[in-house]
């Protein structure tokens, strides 16, 4: 195993741990505090990986951005403590259907790559390269995904604001 | 030099249990973090694979669904405050107003 194998494996054992104790915590505000951590492993990846502008784009949108999205929406609803509270009554079937999706895609993929598979050679993803191709070959798909986060905006903003009158 | 299978092995770890806080939570904030652990898992997938290819178009996926993403929770959060100021509650076993 190389260095960044082992910094993987790390990154790896962290984020799965705290995505696990992000479904299963008790408080809500915990379970927010675990996705920031989760999301900031999944950023760590991604520098690891040499995508570095992805990798930026994930700790300012999601860790900066999305996640206190979700604490004022927890703040602004009523966050009640306790996994009765929180959890419905199908936790052992959703628990075996996790497990079968675990199950099978850890088998296919075994089964595509053996586990000693290909080695990355992380070559393309800085800023310079990502903005060409964006701004060359997927300037229309670009327009439109910022076409959709402003009917978003819009969308959000008209759902939630409060229309007093009849 | 990190074994591609490594990666897609954590890709399916934060996938399963994203797909398991969506069928086993019932507050419907915890829902929607389950679903954005699921499409982080999505996200490593692609640029483990944009670098597999050394073709940088799978990073621009990437970033095409983090955009989609943060507009998915601005309304999904929008809606789910919307729920709860009609219906005091944000269980979605609660919320049923629609099933027949």
């Amino acid at each position: 195993m190389t260095g960044q194998e082992y910094a993987f494996a790390v990154l790896a054992l962290v984020g799965t741990v705290s995505a696990i104790r992000l479904v299963t915590a008790k408080n809500v505000v915990h379970a927010a505090l675990y996705l920031v951590v989760t999301l900031s492993v999944v950023g760590g990846v991604y520098l690891l990986l040499a995508a570095e502008f992805v990798g930026w784009v994930q700790i300012l949108i999601y860790v900066g951005a999305i996640v206190i999205l979700f604490l004022f929406g927890l703040m602004l609803t009523r966050a009640p403590i306790g996994r009765e509270a929180l959890d419905n009554q199908q936790r052992g079937i959703a628990f075996l259907i996790g497990l079968g999706v675990l199950g099978g895609l850890v088998f296919l993929i075994q089964g595509a790559f053996s586990w000693s598979g290909p080695r990355l050679r992380p070559s393309v993803g800085t800023t310079a390269e990502l903005g060409q191709s964006l701004f060359r070959q997927w300037v229309l798909p670009f327009e439109a995904v910022s076409f959709l986060l402003l009917a978003a905006l819009i969308g959000a903003v008209v759902l939630s604001r409060r229309d007093d009158r009849p | 030099m990190i074994r591609l299978p490594l990666v897609l092995f954590f890709s399916a770890a934060l996938f399963s249990t994203g797909v398991y806080g969506v069928l086993a939570r019932r507050n419907a904030v915890l829902v929607l973090m389950s679903i954005e652990l699921m499409l982080n898992a999505v996200n490593v997938n692609l640029v483990a694979f944009s670098q597999f290819w050394h073709d940088v178009t799978g990073q621009v996926f990437a970033l095409f669904v983090i955009a989609v993403a943060a507009a998915e929770v601005g309304i999904g959060l929008a809606i789910v405050i919307l729920i709860y100021r009609n219906r005091e509650t944000i269980n979605v076993d609660e919320v049923n107003l629609l099933k027949w």
